[in-house]
């Protein structure tokens, strides 16, 4: 009587226990079961239509086959390439402050803002753009997209660096300022430089993430049919593109479509594995 | 503050009627006061340092000896709401004196911490050279980066082990080994001074026992203070000996008669294990 109760307890909580493994191990395959499947339906309805010409062409007007999408994918790298140059300075700048004054009153402000634009729907941002970038000016361009891009951007950044700052320990920060360094140069050479590879990684999660922003560009960068480098001009952009293909009635666009949002989750794809390198290979030399 | 002011004057009285420093000390702290936020860590010392001796600073966790050598350097206020009062005299000159610039002092004077503290993005050489690298003001060629790199290493007691991992990651090293490499980035400036902050308390017995040979070495060319929470270590490393309480620089006397026939009951009481 003694012996057997305990033993059916025993199994009883091992079942309950395999019970609860199995339901957590449904929720993690759940959580990747959206990726996995926008993938398979990308690669099968895209794939066709993604072919060389589709990265060198131009947009062919209704009627011809072919075409490409090089005029929305050079916009889509020219986007990104201007959002990094205001958004990663700023940002980084911002992290710094951030970081090294933790306990101030403006860095607590600062930081209850940047995360509140954090959580910003990226579609006010680019109503706010349009607002002071485009109206004024009377037309779309592509430095209104990009600082709409950049203003997302930004906090993503800051709070990124932020923390790897704070990851470098204060022992380290001291050893530098016993060497008679500079704070200026203990922050750049010494604090700095131990939290690039997190730095980087965090700018890559954010350039990631604006790659395929749609909503701030709607109202900024516009769009545009043919090809554009021009600043002050609309400018194409990959996701603009899918839309405008995607909501059009033609059957070849429709293709086209699927091409660009795939060749948009390659882009995505690649940059974050580009990220988990880096991170990765801050931990590969030594040991202590 | 208006009830303290007697007993202050009181003892800058006391202070002037000990302040002639003796002819052979390079550092002569006088009515050393030291402040975090309200709280007064280091309470009123006056304290010679003698040249090309090694000084141990013993006493209780929380007595205020890491407070006031990091006084010696100016350390002490790079944490917020800290604050000093008093004087430091570095060869006469006081180092919080308005002109003085707390880096040209940290130049001169080197530090190495508890626990070691290489950067991680340098390697070996590079981490040696970081302050004379960071004194001057043109880049020193590779030549003589290797040359001061080496010599420090030679004066660390580290070169036979690192010399053909001169460009490796200065993680790669152990504990024992970056604690001297923390040694030859401070010696690399040339400094006079070089101040031990319970250097060997993250180390394994082997590694404590090089370290202390180091201090052992340097004595005659380099004035070291070492805060050690070890009075073993004091004894065997040091020519003199403070004792701190509470704040307060208990006594200072040679170390074999500190802890032969130490003058304060205190002083007695701590190096005979009845507290501490």
């Amino acid at each position: 009587m003694t012996s057997r109760a305990p033993r059916r307890s025993i199994r009883a909580r091992r079942a309950r226990s395999a019970a609860m493994v199995a339901l957590t191990v449904v929720a993690a395959l759940l959580a990747t079961l959206p990726l996995v499947l926008i993938l398979g339906l990308l690669l099968k309805q895209g794939a066709s239509s993604l072919n060389w010409a589709f990265f060198t062409a131009m947009p062919k007007p209704v009627g011809e086959t072919g075409g490409g999408m090089a005029n929305a994918l050079a916009g889509t790298l020219m986007l990104i390439a201007i959002a990094s140059a205001i958004g990663l300075p700023v940002g980084i700048g911002a992290g710094m402050y951030l970081a090294e004054h933790r306990g101030g009153r403006l860095a607590s402000v600062v930081r209850f803002l940047s995360d509140v634009l954090n959580g910003l729907p990226s579609i006010v941002v680019g109503i706010f753009a349009w607002q002071f970038l485009v109206r004024p000016v009377k037309h779309f361009s592509a430095l209104a997209g990009g600082i709409a891009l950049a203003a997302m951007m930004i906090p993503l950044v800051a709070r990124a660096t932020e923390e790897m700052i704070r990851l470098v320990p204060n022992s380290l920060r001291e050893a530098a300022l016993a060497l008679g360094y500079p704070r200026w140069r203990t922050s750049l050479t010494v604090v700095l430089r131990t939290a690039l590879p997190g730095i980087v990684t965090g700018a890559l999660v954010a350039v990631a993430r604006i790659a395929g922003e749609t909503a701030p560009l709607l109202f900024t960068a516009f769009g545009n049919q043919f090809w554009s480098t021009s600043l002050t001009q609309p400018i194409s952009a990959l996701p603009l593109q899918i839309f405008s293909y995607a909501i059009s009635p033609y059957e070849e666009w429709h293709s086209l479509a699927w091409a660009g949002a795939l060749v948009l989750l390659a882009l995505v794809l690649v940059i974050s594995l580009i990220a988990r390198y880096v991170t990765r290979s801050r931990f590969g030399h030594g040991h202590d | 503050m208006a009830t303290t002011e007697p007993q202050v004057l009181a003892t800058d009285v006391a202070a002037t009627a000990v302040a002639a420093p003796a002819a052979n000390a390079l550092i002569s702290v006088r009515a050393l006061d030291a402040f975090f936020g309200a709280t007064r860590a280091v309470r009123d010392v006056n304290l010679d340092f003698l040249e090309g001796q090694v000084t141990a600073i013993i006493g209780p966790s929380g007595c205020g000896k890491s407070t006031l050598l990091r006084c010696l350097n100016r350390m002490h206020e790079t944490v917020t709401t800290a604050r000093v009062e008093g004087e430091v005299r570095l060869d006469g000159k006081d180092i919080y004196e308005r002109s003085v610039n707390p880096i040209e002092v940290r130049r001169r004077i080197g530090m190495v911490f508890q626990r070691p503290t290489p950067f991680p993005t340098m390697s070996v050489r590079d981490n040696v050279t970081a302050g004379f690298r960071a004194a001057g003001r043109a880049a020193p060629s590779r030549a003589e980066q290797h040359a001061i790199a080496e010599w420090a290493l030679h004066r660390a007691a580290l070169w036979a082990e690192v010399k053909d991992r001169l460009n490796d990651s200065a993680m790669a090293l152990s504990g024992g080994q970056q604690q001297r490499l923390c040694i030859a980035r401070a010696l690399a400036t040339k400094p006079r001074v070089l101040l031990l902050d319970e250097p060997t308390a993250s180390l394994d017995p082997l590694s404590t026992q090089k370290i202390e040979e180091l201090v052992y070495e340097l004595r005659g060319d380099v004035t070291v203070v070492i805060v050690t929470h070890n009075m073993q270590q004091a004894a065997r490393v040091s020519d003199r000996t403070a004792f701190m309480l509470l704040g307060d620089l208990v006594e200072v006397a040679p170390t074999s008669r500190m802890f032969t026939s130490p003058s304060d009951e205190r002083t007695e009481a701590y190096i005979t294990g009845r507290f501490g």
